[in-house]
This record gives C-alpha cells, sequence and structure tokens, in this order.
C-alpha cells in the first residue's frame, strides 16, 4: 500500500514536472524573426552538386534536403528525405524508403523519380542535364562518373534502390553531405545552365534573392515536412575583411559571424551582448615531411621533429587557445580515434638524441613550406612557420622558410617538391575513411609515404561493412602512422562564431555547415 | 573634332588586342592552374586531369589562344570557372557598383580638393595653407585600410550615423535596372530607397575619396599659384577687376589643364576597382572580385575584367582631352 502511494506520488511528480519543462520550452521558443549571418565571402553558386566552398553550402544547406542526414552537432546519420533503408547481404544493393508527402520549393512532388532524375544528372555524363559544371563532389565522393553507383531504380513512387559496383563503406555518410541536396527537375530543366542562380529543393528555407557580391536572402518554407523554420528569414551577407564583419556584429547589423579572427575572441567573451560558439573540429593541420627528401627518409629525424614542437604553445599563440594538439591525423570527434596512441611528448633532449643517432649531432638545413593562406587549421601560416623555424633551431636544424601562392603551393605539394611543408584537411563526410585513406594511403600521399601495411588495412576497412570491424581497423592504421611519423599532426582546431546573445539553439556541425531551422531569436 | 573623336576610337582597336594579347600571356604563363585552385586540398591526379580537359586547359596554348580570339570577335568573354555565370553578366554586375562608388568618390574629392587648394594658393602661407596642406599629405600617405576601418568604427559603431558597409540596407526594396542603384532608385521613383543608398554611400566614398582629394588639391595648389604669378594676372588686377572675378575667371581657367588630367587620371585609377575600400565596406564592386579571381586563376574573369578596364580608362582619358578643348580654346583638335 505505502509503495503504491510513493509510486504514485512519484507519476504525478513526474508528470508535472514534465508538464513545466514542456510549458517553459513552449513559453521560450519565439518565433518569426530575421537572422543576418556575417560571413566573408559570397556563395560560388546555389547548386549545391556544381560548388566546392562552403560559403555556398552554407546557404544550399537551408534550401535543400539530402537523403540521409547529420544529427546536430555530430556526424551520426539520420534519416531525411528517407525515413529507412536495406541493404543486401552483400552491400550493394541500398533500398531506400522516401518521406511521402514533401513538395518541392515550386509546388511538384517529391518522390522516388526525383531521386533517380537528381542522381542520374550527377553521374551520367550523356545525361541531357549534366550541365552547368564539374559535378566536383560527386566524382570525389563515389569516384568518378558515373562511379560506384552503377544503376538507381525506381521501385515504387516512394521506394528506390542503387546498385553499387563495389561495397563502399562511408556510403550512407556519402549520401547526407550537403552536395547531394535533391533538386526539384522541374526547376533543374527550366533554368538549364542558370539553375545556379535559381535552386529549388524541399528544405526549410527558400530561396528569395541573391544580389551577388552582396547578399542571400532565404524565407521559411511554409509546408516544410519538418516543423516550420523558427525564424521568418536569413540573410547571408558577405563582408570580406574580419575587422570590418566583427565591427558590424558590434553596431548590431548583423547578428552573428564566422571567421572570427583570434585577437577579437577575448571580446566576444567579455561582452555582454555577445557570445562565443565554437565549431567541433573536423580538421588536422599538419606538418609532412617528404620521404624523397634526405633526411626525411630516416624515421629518427622525422620523431625528432615530432619531439621538437610546442603544439599546445602554438594553440595558445595562434588559435586563442581554440584547438587541441593533435597526435592522430583525423580528429577525436570522427569514430574510430585511437586514443590510447602515446603522442610524441614536446621533449628537446629526446628530440637531440635522436638527431644524434641519425647522425645529424650539428644539425642540417631544409626548407620549410608555410602556407600562403588562412585556413580553418593553420590561420596564421606564416607565424606558425616561424614558430616551428625557432623551435627547430633548438635542436641546431635550420629551417628556411618557402611559399608560393595557394594554387602554386597546392600543385607543387601535390607533385611532391616540398622537402616539408605544412597542410591541412577540413573532413567532408565524417568518415575515418576521409582522413586517413584520402591523406596517407600510399596512393594519395604527398610527401611519397607509401607503406604497403597501411595500405592494405585501409582498403580491408573500405571493403567493410560492419562497424566495430572497421574501428579495429582504422585503431591499427593509427598505430602504424604513429610509428612511422610521417607528420608532425598540429592540431585540431575549433573555429569560433560569434553571436549576439540572443540568438538560440544554434548547434555548430562539425561538417562546416549546419541547418538553421530550429535557431530562434529573443525578442 | 568628330574625326578626332573617331580616330581616338580606332586607336582602342589595336590599343585592346594589344591587352588582349599580353592578358592572355600573362594569365596563362603564370604558375598555378585553376583546376587546383577550385579543388584545393581534395584534387586528385585524376579529377584534376578531368577538369583541365573539360576546360580546354590541356590543348595548346596556341589553340587556347584562338579560340579565346574567336569567341572574343563573337562578344563572347566566356564563362567563369568558378561560378559558371557569364563574364558578361558578372560585369553588369559588379561594374555599375564600382563606378557608382567612383563617381561619388570623385565627386567629393574634386568639390573638397578643388576649391581647398585654391583658397590654399590665394592665401599662400596662411594658416590655412599649411593646415590644408599638412592635412592633405596625411590623405595622400593614409593607408586607406586603416581609414574605412577607423571611418567604420567612429561613425558606424560608436555613432551610429551611417551603416557600416554594403550598399543598400536589407529591408529596402529595389528592382534593378542599371544596377547604379542611385539611378535605379530614381527610375523607381523610391525615395525612400535613395536616402538609403546614398546613405550607404557615404562613407566608402569619402575613404575613397580621401587620396584623390589630396592629390587633387595639392596639384590645384601648385598650378594656381603658378598662374598667379603670371604677368596676364597682374594687368587684369591693374584693369581694376575684382579680385572674385581675376581668381576664378582668369586664373582657374588657365590653371585648369593640369587639374584635369589629374582629376581624370584618378578617375581611371578608382574605376580600376578600389580593392581595398570594397573589401572593407563589404562593397560588391569589380576591383575585389578581380583580385579574388585572379587568386582562383579564374582566367575567363581576369581575361575578361583587365580587357573591360583597359576600355574604361581609355574612353576616360578620350573624356579628358576632349575636355582641354573646352577649358582651354588654344587647344584644337582637327
Amino acid at each position: 500500500m505505502k509503495k503504491t502511494r510513493i509510486f504514485v506520488f512519484f507519476v504525478i511528480l513526474i508528470v508535472f514536472m514534465a508538464s513545466l519543462s514542456v510549458s517553459v520550452l513552449a513559453q521560450v521558443v519565439e518565433k518569426g524573426g530575421t537572422l543576418v549571418f556575417g560571413r566573408g565571402g559570397d556563395s560560388v553558386g546555389l547548386d549545391p552538386i556544381q560548388v566546392t566552398d562552403g560559403e555556398s553550402f552554407k546557404v544550399t544547406q537551408q534550401i535543400y534536403d539530402t537523403l540521409v542526414d547529420y544529427k546536430p552537432g555530430t556526424t551520426e546519420v539520420i534519416p531525411a528525405l528517407a525515413t529507412d533503408w536495406d541493404i543486401s547481404d552483400d552491400g550493394l544493393r541500398w533500398t531506400f524508403h522516401l518521406r511521402e508527402n514533401v513538395e518541392f520549393h515550386d509546388g511538384n512532388p517529391f518522390n522516388a523519380e526525383a531521386v533517380k532524375w537528381n542522381f542520374d544528372r550527377w553521374r551520367l555524363e550523356d545525361h541531357p542535364y549534366h550541365i552547368g559544371g564539374e559535378f566536383t563532389y560527386y566524382g570525389y565522393m563515389f569516384q568518378g562518373f558515373p562511379g560506384i553507383i552503377d544503376e538507381v531504380n525506381v521501385i515504387d513512387e516512394y521506394t528506390v534502390e542503387f546498385i553499387l559496383t563495389e561495397k563502399q563503406a562511408p556510403f550512407l555518410n556519402n549520401l547526407a553531405m550537403v552536395p547531394f541536396g535533391i533538386s526539384s527537375p522541374e526547376a533543374v530543366k527550366k533554368w538549364g545552365e542558370d539553375y545556379f542562380k535559381h535552386p529549388v529543393g524541399t528544405g526549410a528555407y527558400k530561396f528569395v534573392e541573391w544580389n551577388q557580391g552582396d547578399r542571400v536572402i532565404v524565407e521559411a518554407n511554409e509546408n516544410y515536412w519538418r516543423e516550420r523554420a523558427y525564424l521568418d528569414k536569413i540573410v547571408f551577407r558577405s563582408i570580406p575583411d574580419n575587422a570590418a564583419r566583427f565591427m558590424e556584429l558590434q553596431a548590431g547589423t548583423i547578428d552573428m559571424m564566422d571567421g572570427l579572427s583570434p585577437e577579437d575572441v577575448d571580446a566576444v567573451k567579455d561582452s555582454s551582448e555577445l557570445k562565443l560558439t565554437l565549431r567541433p573540429s573536423m580538421n588536422v593541420g599538419y606538418l609532412a615531411m617528404n620521404f624523397k627528401f634526405e633526411p626525411f627518409d630516416d624515421v629518427r629525424v622525422r620523431r625528432a621533429f615530432n619531439h621538437a614542437i610546442n603544439k599546445e604553445a602554438l594553440i595558445g599563440a595562434f588559435y586563442s587557445g581554440l584547438g587541441e594538439p593533435a597526435k592522430n591525423p583525423m580528429p577525436p570527434s570522427i569514430w574510430g580515434y585511437n586514443d590510447d596512441i602515446e603522442p610524441y611528448e614536446y621533449n628537446l633532449e629526446k628530440a637531440k638524441k635522436l638527431l644524434d643517432e641519425a647522425g645529424y649531432e650539428d644539425g642540417f638545413e631544409f626548407d620549410l613550406w608555410y602556407l600562403p593562406v588562412p585556413r580553418p587549421y593553420i590561420p596564421q601560416g606564416k607565424f606558425i612557420g616561424q614558430a616551428i623555424q625557432s623551435y627547430l633551431s633548438e635542436i641546431n636544424v635550420k629551417a628556411n622558410l618557402v611559399t608560393y601562392d595557394w594554387s602554386t603551393y597546392l600543385d607543387k605539394t601535390e607533385h611532391q617538391e616540398a622537402p616539408t611543408y605544412m597542410l591541412g584537411w577540413t573532413g567532408d563526410n565524417g568518415d575515418p575513411d576521409n582522413f586517413l585513406y584520402v591523406l596517407l594511403d600510399k596512393t594519395n600521399s604527398n610527401n611519397a609515404y607509401e607503406s604497403e601495411e597501411l595500405h592494405e588495412v585501409l582498403i580491408e576497412a573500405q571493403k567493410t561493412m560492419d562497424r566495430e570491424k572497421r574501428i579495429e581497423l582504422y585503431r591499427k592504421a593509427q598505430k602504424i602512422i604513429h610509428r612511422d611519423a610521417p607528420w608532425v599532426p598540429l592540431v585540431h582546431s575549433t573555429p569560433p562564431l560569434a553571436l549576439k546573445s540572443n540568438i538560440n539553439n544554434f548547434i555548430p556541425n562539425p561538417t562546416g555547415t549546419e541547418k538553421l531551422h530550429r535557431v530562434w531569436l529573443d525578442k | 573634332m568628330l574625326n578626332y573623336i573617331i580616330k581616338r576610337l580606332l586607336a582602342l582597336i589595336p590599343i585592346l588586342i594589344g591587352v588582349a594579347v599580353i592578358v592572355f600571356l600573362i594569365v596563362h604563363l603564370i604558375p598555378g592552374d585553376p583546376a587546383q585552385t577550385m579543388l584545393g586540398e581534395r584534387a586528385t591526379d585524376a579529377q584534376l586531369e578531368r577538369l583541365r580537359e573539360s576546360m580546354g586547359l590541356n590543348d595548346p596554348l596556341y589553340i587556347q589562344f584562338w579560340r579565346y580570339v574567336k569567341d572574343l570577335l563573337h562578344g563572347d568573354l566566356g564563362r567563369s570557372i568558378m561560378s559558371n555565370n557569364p563574364v558578361i553578366s558578372e560585369l553588369k554586375i559588379r561594374f555599375p557598383a564600382t563606378l557608382e562608388l567612383s563617381f561619388f568618390a570623385m565627386i567629393f574629392s574634386v568639390f573638397v580638393g578643388v576649391p581647398a587648394g585654391i583658397f590654399a594658393a590665394i592665401n599662400q602661407n596662411s594658416w590655412f595653407d599649411n593646415l590644408s596642406m599638412m592635412v592633405a599629405l596625411i590623405g595622400v600617405s593614409m593607408p586607406i585600410f586603416w581609414l574605412g576601418l577607423m571611418f567604420i568604427w567612429l561613425f558606424a559603431v560608436e555613432l551610429g550615423w551611417f551603416p557600416p558597409s554594403s550598399r543598400i540596407s536589407v529591408e529596402t526594396v529595389l528592382n534593378p535596372v542599371t544596377n547604379l542603384y542611385v539611378v535605379d532608385s530614381i527610375l523607381n521613383g523610391n525615395f525612400t530607397a535613395l536616402i538609403d543608398v546614398l546613405h550607404h554611400l557615404f562613407l566608402p566614398a569619402v575613404a575613397l575619396g580621401t587620396i584623390p582629394m589630396a592629390i587633387i588639391a595639392r596639384m590645384t595648389r601648385s598650378s594656381m599659384l603658378e598662374v598667379l604669378r603670371q604677368d596676364f594676372i597682374r594687368t587684369a588686377y591693374a584693369k581694376g577687376l575684382k579680385r572674385k572675378a581675376v581668381i576664378f575667371k582668369h586664373a582657374l581657367k588657365n590653371a585648369l589643364v593640369p587639374i584635369i588630367t589629374v582629376v581624370g587620371l584618378q578617375f581611371g585609377v578608382l574605376l580600376g576597382g578600389a580593392v581595398m575600400t570594397e573589401t572593407i565596406f563589404s562593397w560588391p564592386g569589380l576591383g575585389k572580385y578581380l583580385v579574388d579571381a585572379i587568386y582562383a586563376r579564374d582566367f575567363p574573369i581576369v581575361q575578361g575584367g583587365i580587357l573591360f578596364f583597359a576600355g574604361v580608362f581609355v574612353f576616360v582619358n578620350l573624356i579628358v582631352d576632349l575636355s582641354y578643348a573646352t577649358v582651354d580654346p588654344r587647344i584644337q583638335y582637327e
């Protein structure tokens, strides 16, 4: 009897608290209003499959949906336009069940035909609407045209089937990427090569206006298949200069911004009207050592470099402390990260000893290439290069700083012309393969690191569908890489964003862009 | 006069051909390729190859040049590699922004610089002369990015008198006709928009106009000083003419030729795109865009943009030359 009473009491308490919290939540969310997002550059285009830059994706993310999506703030895959899916035992046949009663912004229905049409447009070079650009990300993620997607078949109105030529473990993660947003076929046909200026998707926001070089405006889609966006309108404004953009935020003419300069971080922290948010890291900045150049073919020299650079100090000085020292080639936000790896600690004695063993007790001279442009993973290439130069001088090694303009820099490093070079990577789909295979497999590495052992592990992981097995393989791969030390992994940066304090529910995603339909403003 | 204009316009043709050849060669001979820039860190050899092939970059240079000239003769400047937008439509959007900004910057620099120079000259070595020439010296040596940021900080952030950047408020609706927003708002009969547009123009125009203003003021002063020392001025005074008439009717008119030259040159330079001002004030003009295109190795945009600028520059020079004849009857064009 007593027990029942206590139970009833608790049930009442729980119900009461639940209703309280629901009513509190219901009170809190305020709908409507316009958000002005300040960013460093204009979008290149608004047809997501044709662009590769973050400024374009920032906008297309709002206008389009993909078959599957990333859970907010993570790279975990959740249903979106597809509600669920089946995979055949051999991993080659994927069947997606699509959401019903979804409309494109132009009123046309979303269905299996539309999905097939979009994939055919992307993958078939003889498709009449395979025009207007290079479809770069399709070729990149699905290995060319038509690539590994052999067939896309309509099973019924809301079921579509993909036949792959080979297993691709990250297939689902790839489909969640923003370039693979589904366009209205009618709109693509209507606008042809100019579709990139007239985007039509199923997303939470409809395209309104693009004033090139200045702003893109989107407004809430009243028929969105999820709950309607809380905001009425978003304006993406291009403000190229970091300092000017921050002043606009202080003046109140924009509500939030990315590309905050490290030196402005403290001003944001101190302001009562602004708040700071960090994007979870999905990148790595590194110093690579080229095996083709002596003495970097000697693992002892490479390990000596790993011991000689103080990463914490670099992060304190050049990232305003916003980042974490890297010990692996991929960031901890990615599953399969091997946290058991013992990093090469900052220790000049060890570094010197290793150089002695390698026969370089008197040091040597070499070229250190530093990044000519700010990148998210290395925002101040020259200063970081100078810092590394001074660290290395402590072990009697003289680094000559060298750089080129960005495209030349990429071209020359790609062709293994740099003895050592700073570079980095921002992940695409949240899969370990997208870091380890892409950067360090013998078929891809830019520093002539050609480990057969690593290659076998990475290829096996690509063909394995079981997550647990893949984790084991990737942990092993990170061990091999740590042992061979082809790089000095420097940092995983967490790019800062500054927001007015009345902005709620902005959850930055590690992939670099996020949907803003759940963001709302205190009035 | 008409003959002269036709001759000058005909002379434009070899100039543009020369510019086209030089730009094409420079753009294609500098290292770095657009495919690489476009794909960034993600570039794989296979993809680069495919992209270069589809952009026609694998063809020998002379074939690329021939294709470029052929398209040019058909009035086709090509499409941007980055955005796939036709170059001509990019120019149509961005040049008016640059033109509008430069025009108002020139208005500011002429209407402040010329009177300041005249006043300084007729009161040579007075406190005004010293002060204004000091200001002009500071103006000439002022880094514009710093000046621009200070303007934004003081007048937009602290005082809130002017909007910090952009051409028009987010709320203002304007149907673009010419993309010159001042003209468009008048054509639309939308006076709220006109006020808004002028409001946005003020800070960047003043910032951009500061250096030309200083140069014009110094040039006006020295040119006026030279004329004021000449005999006919003394004669004019001796005739009993009023000081005002001597200065404005006789002295200024004679001093005007070098001033016009400087004004024309400055205007031509500003039209070439004020990269710094456009960057600081988020002004969607051609200068910033062209610099980005150079970094991106977006060949068609760079070629089209520079060719266009060359045309504009020559045109401005022609106007300047013609205006000499109006201010100085001794100059005649046959």
